[in-house]
């Protein structure tokens, strides 16, 4: 009896310095005291390096004139623009080239990844080496040899390789006919975004049809007859206004048509020729990742080979493909950032060009972090909707 | 009764008989892989002219059509671009290669002391080789030498000023020689800071936590170009005047920073994926923390991630390359150097260059992944699902 008193009243404890909550505010302590200590010791060196080279901290900056010209803008910009116009364009470039290489590199990755579980033998092979191949080599040396190994020692503008469509590659990029909207062409805009409306609203009035009474309505083409055909008839009827502004040769340069600078074009073919490497990657995992089971249960029940993988396979691959997904879609944003490697503006290279012009060091990487987070969390969370709707619902 | 022995039993085994000959040999091979149906052999076709279109261009030129020697650029330019080629030649320019061999490897280093590197190279395969073949034995001796010994070493006998050796300035460090250093001190920096950091973002201590995250989630937000620039710019203004580091330390540090978040979230995954049970024993055994981690923990983990901490690896290893942007010259900054040669530009120069340098890059990386995949074979205990 005695002795369950004293042990409940005086619990075996060890020493206080064992207790892993003392440990703990202890570490952390010595922690913070050392990070303070070193921010503290990096603030009074930059102060005194900023004053003793007589840099003005702030963003005040941004509202000087730029006094350099960008090759590539999408947005009104001159030399005689602010340096914070010049960064914008920079960033606009950014999202122009990322947006564009995510697309083709889908696009490219999900062919090659289904090639590569493909029947055919000899399509499996063509697969494999390329994914074996663009994985393995950095992506700015693609960017390098699209740019130096081929786009740079195509002929002179006078020696244009003619192709389809009256475009032609040159020395000075790719030409193609640039579409000219004339008056009223708002009308097949708005017809467009109607027809998808409606094919969207049919698309789910069908859905409900079919799961009350198991009819089936032919979504597909009433949509494609809606997106095409609307925009087709609101063509017709405002008297056919688009037009081509077509490339033409004169003496030592085209003239007209819409250029794709050579800079432009070996950034998105190196990034989505790299990136479709990975994604070929991803999606065969996916692939792989759907049980054969599944694939034998949907045939049991008589699916035909084209539903099964639409409405089986592909939902439950999309589940595992899409979180890398993801990380491709962000590593691509950030490896155009390589950009500046070949003087493609884009904002990594317009920031570091303003950097160098007023030495504004900490503000100006203060920028490029900042709007390079900013992107990669709208991308995460784009996706992760996305995701959120894919994932599987349990119980 | 009469016993009738009515029934048959066979006494030996029927002579096995080889499939039918529709289910053999080539003709069944073609049948099965290439023709399966219509779709099947138009995909075929298509297959077939791709390769047709890509293939014989390719080797006419890196082997048939290639220039193998030479001494200028003449060597490699058609008669209209001032060489000796027929108008219309198209093929690699392995003269160039050839030439440049030297400073591919070791950029400027003096061509008198470019022993030292060999040398290192030498010691870094001796001891690299017995460290990845499993059955050698003294594996903890090798790898100490490896680690230890061997980094220690090479620093003095690459960067010289002692022991009478003359000095070399890093900046005079380039092509293989700073893509293999860069990518050897990145990989032994960059695991152990990862492992630290992933433990410290699963760590009890909020402070702790909240700064491995706010590091990790950093780094892993902003491409390395940005990180490069900050090493380059930002660090020396955050020194006193007049320290100053030098540039291929600062892009070592920048490197090595940035492959760690990205390590450490690759541990991550393989310490979450360590049931519970692991932890609740080696706490009930009485461990301590680190003993923990170190003896119960981590091996599990990491064992789980090889494939995920080799493709940070060979990540890294390709990444090295950017530091040709803040004009450090690795291979690929030197192979690049080298097109303005006025010696040897003609147009197929630069393509020459950069398939041999795209070819040295695709054999570490094919080698790393080829490799993992050895070791994956070989740790698994059979625990996957």
């Amino acid at each position: 009896m005695a002795s369950q008193e004293i042990l409940r009243e005086e619990p075996s404890r060890g020493s206080f310095i064992n207790d892993p909550k003392v440990r703990g505010i202890f570490f952390q302590a010595v922690v913070v005291i050392v990070l303070v200590a070193l921010v503290w010791w990096f603030v009074q060196n930059t102060i005194d390096n900023l004053t003793r080279l007589r840099i003005a901290s702030g963003f005040g900056f941004l509202k000087s004139r730029a006094g350099f010209d960008i090759s590539d803008s999408a947005i009104a910009y001159s030399s005689d623009s602010t340096y914070g116009r010049a960064i914008v364009v920079g960033f606009i470039n950014t999202l122009i080239v990322a947006g564009a290489g995510i697309i083709t590199a889908t696009l490219i990755g999900f062919i090659l990844g289904v090639g590569r579980l493909s029947h055919n033998w000899l399509i499996r092979k063509i697969c494999m080496v390329y994914v074996e191949v663009f994985r393995n080599i950095p992506p700015l040396l693609v960017i390098f040899f699209w740019y130096s190994g081929v786009l740079s020692v195509l002929p002179p503008p006078r020696e244009s390789i003619n192709l389809p469509f009256s475009s032609f590659l040159n020395q000075r990029g790719f030409y193609f006919p640039r579409a000219v909207w004339g008056e009223g062409s708002w009308l097949i805009l708005v017809a467009l975004l109607l027809g998808i409306a409606m094919a969207w609203f049919v698309a789910r009035k069908a859905r409900q049809r079919q799961m009350a009474t198991g009819q089936q309505f032919p979504v597909f083409w009433t949509s494609a007859a809606l997106i095409i055909g609307l925009p087709l008839l609101a063509y017709a009827l405002s008297g056919f206004p688009l037009s081509f502004d077509y490339p033409k040769q004169s003496t030592f340069n085209l003239t007209g048509g819409f250029q794709v600078k050579p800079e432009f074009l070996s950034l998105y073919l190196a990034l989505s020729f790299y990136t479709a490497a990975f994604i070929a990657e991803i999606v065969r995992a996916g692939i792989m990742g759907v049980s054969k089971g599944q694939t034998e249960a949907a045939g049991a029940l008589g699916l035909r080979p084209g539903s099964i993988l639409r409405l089986v396979v592909i939902p439950q691959a999309m589940r595992i493909v899409i979180p890398p997904l993801t990380s491709q879609y962000l590593n691509l944003t950030k490896n155009s950032s390589l950009a500046i490697a070949i003087g493609y503006p884009d904002l990594t290279a317009t920031t570091g060009t303003v950097l160098n012009q007023t030495g504004q060091a900490i503000e100006c990487v203060l920028i490029m972090m900042v709007v390079y987070l900013a992107l990669s969390l709208l991308t995460s969370v784009v996706m992760n909707v996305v995701n959120a709707r894919m994932a599987l619902v349990e119980r | 009764m009469q016993e009738h022995d009515l029934s048959f039993v066979r006494v030996e085994m029927a002579l096995a008989q080889s499939a039918p000959s529709s289910e053999r040999g080539l003709g069944a091979w073609i049948r099965k892989n290439l023709i399966a149906s219509t779709g099947d052999t138009i995909l075929t076709i298509i297959g077939i002219v791709l390769v047709a279109m890509i293939l014989p261009q390719l080797i006419g030129w890196a082997f048939i059509n290639a220039q193998w020697i030479g001494t200028d650029r003449t060597f490699c330019a058609t008669v209209a671009q001032g060489g000796i080629q027929p108008d219309g030649w198209s093929g690699a320019c392995w003269a160039f290669v050839n030439a440049k061999f030297g400073q591919f490897m070791f950029g400027r280093y003096p061509i008198d002391e470019r022993w030292r590197p060999i040398l290192v190279a030498i010691l870094f395969v001796a001891l690299l080789v017995p460290l990845l073949i499993p059955k050698v034995p003294r594996k903890g001796l090798n790898a100490i030498l490896f680690f230890g010994a061997l980094p220690i070493f090479a620093f003095f006998l690459l960067v010289g000023g002692v022991f009478g050796l003359p000095h070399v300035e890093t900046s005079l460090w380039g092509g293989l020689l700073v893509t293999l250093t860069l990518s050897f001190v990145g990989i032994a920096v960059s695991l152990p800071l990862g492992i630290v950091l992933a433990l410290g973002r699963r760590s009890k201590m909020p402070i702790v936590k909240m700064l491995c995250v706010i590091f990790i989630e950093t780094v892993r937000g902003i491409p390395l170009i940005t990180v490069l620039f900050m090493a380059s710019v930002m660090l020396p203004l955050f020194l006193p005047a007049g320290v100053s580091f030098d540039k291929f330390l600062r892009a070592l540090i920048g490197v090595s920073l940035f492959a760690a978040a990205y390590m450490s979230e690759v541990v991550r995954g393989g310490l979450q994926a360590i049931p519970k049970g692991q932890y609740e024993g080696a706490d009930s055994l009485g461990l301590g923390y680190w003993q923990k981690m170190g003896l119960i923990v981590l091996p599990q983990a990491l064992k789980l991630v090889i494939p995920g901490i080799v493709n940070t690896f060979i990540g890294m290893f390709k990444d090295t390359s950017l530091v040709s942007i803040i004009s450090m010259f690795d291979l690929l900054g030197v192979v690049k150097q080298n097109f303005s040669d006025p010696n040897w530009a003609t147009p197929q120069t630069a393509r020459s260059g950069l398939v041999f340098a795209a070819f040295v890059f695709w054999l570490f990386c094919f080698g790393m992944s080829r490799y993992s995949m050895f070791t994956e074979r070989r740790l698994d205990t059979g625990h996957k699902r």
